[in-house]
């Protein structure tokens, strides 16, 4: 079958249009979700099909695309998602995030600083902040309307109160603009502060859960905490890139069971192999 | 005295209602419209609070107590009516007419609830120390330290031994339960408190138990109480003044040993008289 029989990024105008509406709607609103109606892709749901439908919907034929998966230009899923968009679309890959304008992440923000000319799309597992205490989606919603968050930072207190400190390691829950709660995907507590006034634009899309949210350029994102367990990053000192030397950047670690030996290298592989390249000249 | 909460004509109707029961001097059957078969579980109730006195809502198995306390507690929405709260904008706003925002805050901070059943009341997988901290979080604290001070206080005021303050309360017995649930309504010390059926279901001694401590809870913080029950005792042992409902409205209403001496209404006569 000729791959032109598809159309233009796979969805139909009609749907593209839809969840167009819905990002623009969630962009007014920052951190607000807002539903969609997720639509069937050849991947399964729970594989970053919301990203991939925001992708797909904002996706123009000048776009470069980049796509990472923990970091990783090059794991399967990376692979796979690029080569499908690239193939209904014909626009342009990169592992460069400075080249790249569309860049789907899971779970990673790039090390290297995003411009006004990036949109950084996440695909996100679970929207709902609140969803560990209370389950109906309606009440949720009411509690949202209402600002009422105390369960939210209740989340954080009995971390606190049962291991002595705040134990969330990715996904950590931020108030955005002010006014929403917002679960900012599972990416490491290492890249939350990233999102804070930042200059590009954040979209997040769930696809199993079927909403869309979105963090614009230039608004302030504050990780929840309390006055006397103020919000803290991971702690990356003392680490160092075997592959490009890098400090102060988010690490895989790797454990050769052999020699039982630890390693670090770069979580972000694009920054690394630039970082690496730019060393040798 | 002064007066800490009004409640104005209040009705609550599970159902459409017409134009015939909207009329409360209308008759029902039991608490049913005849025309348009919808339950009218409170109807036009009105009823004062004052400064920290204990006032009893008696009544029947479905008489409406629970419906009321919901209703005030923002849980269910009126019907029509309106109530007003002196420490919210001096009792000149009708709490029922501001946002849902508003209210959500009017609950968090002005108010305190215990729930018959305390899976309505309280996060069951979370710690005790964390759901009484939560009506901190919801009051604005942010200082963990403080607010596990406050929560240990509290719960050992409850007479919760302070080495089980991390255990979820799906641990604990009923009564325990209950008392968990004491010391997240008062943590932030609510000008009002509402006791809907605190010790049903709790075997006599610790029903005795828990009595004594809302009384001392209630003498020390000085708070304006509602409780609510079906069991005379429990009202005797704490009202000052008690009113009775049958079929969502008030038949009787009075000074407690007034009512439990000298009924007046056939209904409460019938209540005092089947005393065992």
């Amino acid at each position: 079958m000729n791959e032109n029989d598809y159309n233009f990024a796979f969805l139909d105008e009609g749907s593209k249009r839809e969840i167009r509406r819905a990002i623009i709607k969630a962009i007014t609103i920052p951190g607000c979700q807002i539903p969609f109606g997720s639509r069937e892709l050849p991947i399964g749901r729970g594989w970053g099909t919301g990203g991939l439908q925001i992708t797909l919907s904002i996706i123009g034929p000048d776009d470069i695309l980049k796509v990472i998966d923990q970091g990783n230009d090059d794991s399967v899923n990376a692979i796979s998602i690029k080569k499908f968009v690239s193939r209904c679309t014909g626009v342009e890959q990169t592992t460069d995030t400075q080249k790249a304008t569309i860049i789907q992440s899971r779970h990673r923000i790039p090390e290297e600083k995003l411009g006004e000319n990036h949109v950084l799309v996440l695909q996100v597992p679970n929207p709902e902040p609140l969803r560990s205490v209370e389950r109906s989606v309606l009440k949720a919603r009411q509690m949202h309307g209402d600002t009422e968050y105390s369960a939210a930072w209740l989340l954080l207190y009995e971390q606190i109160v049962r291991y002595g400190k705040i134990t969330m390691g990715a996904g950590y829950p931020v108030l955005v603009d002010g006014r929403y709660v917002m679960a900012p995907s599972p990416i490491p507590r290492y890249d939350t502060l990233g999102l804070d006034d930042a200059d590009c634009l954040y979209l997040f899309g769930a696809g199993r859960e079927k909403m869309i949210y979105a963090v614009p350029p230039h608004t302030s994102v504050v990780p929840l905490d309390f006055d006397d367990f103020p919000f803290e990053l991971e702690n990356v000192e003392e680490r160092v890139c075997r592959i490009c030397g890098a400090e102060n950047v988010y690490f895989d670690e790797i454990f050769d069971s052999e020699t039982g030996e630890r390693h670090y290298q770069c979580s972000d592989s694009g920054f690394c192999a630039k970082n690496a390249a730019a060393k040798q000249i | 005295m002064d007066q800490i909460m009004k409640v104005n004509e209040l009705s609550v109707v599970y159902g459409k209602g017409c134009d015939y029961c909207r009329d409360s001097n209308n008759p029902l059957e039991k608490n049913r419209c005849p025309h348009c078969m919808a339950v009218c579980a409170v109807r036009d109730i009105s009823l004062e609070l004052y400064d920290s006195e204990i006032l009893g809502v008696v009544g029947e198995s479905g008489s409406g107590k629970t419906t009321l306390m919901k209703a005030l507690y923002f849980d269910i929405i009126p019907t029509k009516g309106s109530a007003y709260l002196a420490a919210y904008n001096n009792g000149e706003t009708d709490i029922f007419s501001v946002s849902s925002q508003q209210q959500r805050a009017i609950r968090n901070n002005l108010l305190g609830m215990v729930y018959q059943n305390p899976v309505m009341g309280l996060l069951m997988n979370y710690s005790s120390g964390g759901n009484v901290a939560q009506k901190l979080i919801a009051a604005g604290h942010r200082n963990v330290a403080a607010m596990q001070e406050r929560t240990a206080q509290l719960l050992d005021h409850m007479e919760i031994p302070l080495n089980r303050v991390k255990e979820p309360p799906r641990n604990f017995s009923g009564g325990m339960q209950q008392r968990v649930q004491i010391s997240k309504a008062i943590a932030n010390n609510p000008p009002v408190l509402l006791l809907d059926e605190v010790t049903t279901g709790l075997d006599l001694s610790v029903q005795a138990k828990v009595l004594d401590l809302i009384r001392m809870v209630q003498k020390q913080l000085n708070i304006s109480v509602i409780v609510v029950s079906h069991d005379l005792a429990v009202i005797r042992m704490l009202s000052d003044r008690t009113v009775v409902m049958l079929d969502g409205q008030i038949v009787e209403h009075g000074f407690t040993d007034q009512i439990l001496e000298d009924p007046q209404h056939w209904f409460t006569q019938t209540l005092v008289h089947s005393l065992i």
